[in-house]
C-alpha cells in the first residue's frame, strides 16, 4: 500500500462493492439525462435542419425543372378548372413539399408516401406522411398527412398555433396547391373517420378538396390526436411560387 | 472504478486531464451515433398518425 501511495501521491482508499455501484448507478444517471438532451434537443435541432435542407433541395428543383422545361399551363382565367392531379406515388415516394407559415417563415417538409413511422416520419429527408389510402393534393375528397409533433424535428409542434384563414401550401412536380385552414379536431388516437373523404360522414359523398394533418397531442404525450382540416382554394404553376412563401422557398434550415 | 481509472492513465495531471477529455468525447461520439438511435428505436414510437 505504502507504494502505491507515493505513486499517486496521495492515499487512496481501495474500491468497495458500495463504491463501485454507487458509481455505476450515477453513470447511469448521466446516461438517462445525456438521452433525454439527446432526444428532446439535440436530435430535433439536427433532424428539423436536414428535414428543412432537404424540402428546399426538392422544392427548388421542381421549380428549375419546371422553368427548364415549362409545362402547357391551364387556363386560369375562368375560375372552374380544376387543378391537376398526380397519379398515385409509390410507397416511400417524395411527391411533395409542405409550408405552413405560420409554423415559421423557413418551415417547410417534404411529404412521402405511407405514414410509416421509421422511414417517412423519423427520416432525416422527409417528415410528412401522406396516409396511402386518401386522396392527393388537389382531388377531389381527403389529401390526409401526419407527422410527429414533438421530437424527430418538432414537425407539427406549432400546428395548434394556426389561425382560420392561414395559408397551408402544398408543392409538387405539378405546381402550388393553396389550401386554407378551416377548423381543428381533438380525437382520439383512434378517430379513422377524420380521414375519410367527408371526414367523419362515411356515407357523405365528397365535393370539396380538403387537407387533413394530423399530428400527436399533447407535445411530448401521444394521447390524442389533433386534427387540422384545411380546404383547397386555388393552384398555380410551378414557377408561380406563393408570394408569402417567395423567400422561404429553397432557403435551407 | 473511476479512481482506478485515473490511476491507470499514464503522465502528468494535465496529460490525464486531456486524455480523460478524449474518452469523454469518444465515449459522447459513441452514444449520439450508435447507442442513443438504437435506444430511441426500441421506445415506442409517438406516432402522430390515426389508425386502428
Amino acid at each position: 500500500m505504502t507504494s502505491r501511495e507515493t505513486r499517486a501521491g496521495r492515499p487512496h482508499r481501495r474500491p468497495t462493492v458500495l463504491g463501485v455501484l454507487g458509481e455505476l448507478l450515477i453513470t447511469a444517471g448521466v446516461l438517462v439525462l445525456l438521452f433525454l438532451g439527446w432526444q428532446i434537443w439535440w436530435n430535433n435541432l439536427v433532424l428539423a435542419g436536414q428535414q428543412t435542407n432537404a424540402a428546399a433541395q426538392q422544392s427548388q428543383k421542381w421549380i428549375d425543372d419546371a422553368v427548364k422545361a415549362p409545362k402547357p399551363t391551364p387556363d386560369t382565367s375562368t375560375a372552374q378548372v380544376d387543378p391537376p392531379v398526380m397519379a398515385k406515388p409509390a410507397p416511400y415516394q417524395p411527391f411533395a413539399v409542405i409550408y405552413v407559415p405560420r409554423l415559421g417563415p423557413d418551415w417547410k417538409r417534404t411529404i412521402r408516401q405511407t405514414v410509416d413511422v421509421e422511414r417517412v416520419l423519423n427520416s432525416y429527408t422527409a417528415g410528412v406522411g401522406h396516409y396511402i389510402d386518401t386522396q392527393l393534393p388537389g382531388q377531389v375528397g381527403n389529401f390526409a398527412v401526419a407527422g410527429h409533433d414533438s421530437g424527430w424535428g418538432n414537425t407539427f409542434i406549432d400546428l395548434s398555433k394556426l389561425r382560420i384563414g392561414d395559408r397551408i401550401y402544398v408543392q409538387t412536380a405539378d405546381g402550388w396547391y393553396t389550401y386554407t385552414f378551416r377548423n381543428f379536431e381533438y380525437v382520439q388516437p383512434s378517430a379513422v373517420q377524420v380521414l375519410l373523404p367527408v371526414p367523419r360522414q362515411p356515407q357523405a359523398t365528397p365535393t370539396e378538396r380538403l387537407m387533413t394533418i394530423t399530428t400527436c397531442n399533447p407535445p411530448f404525450h401521444a394521447g390524442e390526436r389533433l386534427i387540422a382540416y384545411n380546404v383547397f382554394q386555388s393552384f398555380a404553376p410551378p414557377q408561380d411560387v406563393p408570394s408569402e412563401i417567395a423567400a422561404a422557398v429553397g432557403q435551407g434550415g | 472504478m473511476y479512481g482506478a481509472l485515473w490511476r491507470v492513465l499514464p503522465g502528468p495531471v494535465w496529460l490525464r486531464i486531456i486524455l480523460l477529455l478524449v474518452l469523454v468525447a469518444v465515449v459522447l461520439f459513441a452514444l449520439v451515433t450508435w447507442v442513443f438511435p438504437w435506444v430511441d428505436s426500441l421506445l415506442g414510437p409517438q406516432e402522430g398518425t390515426v389508425g386502428p
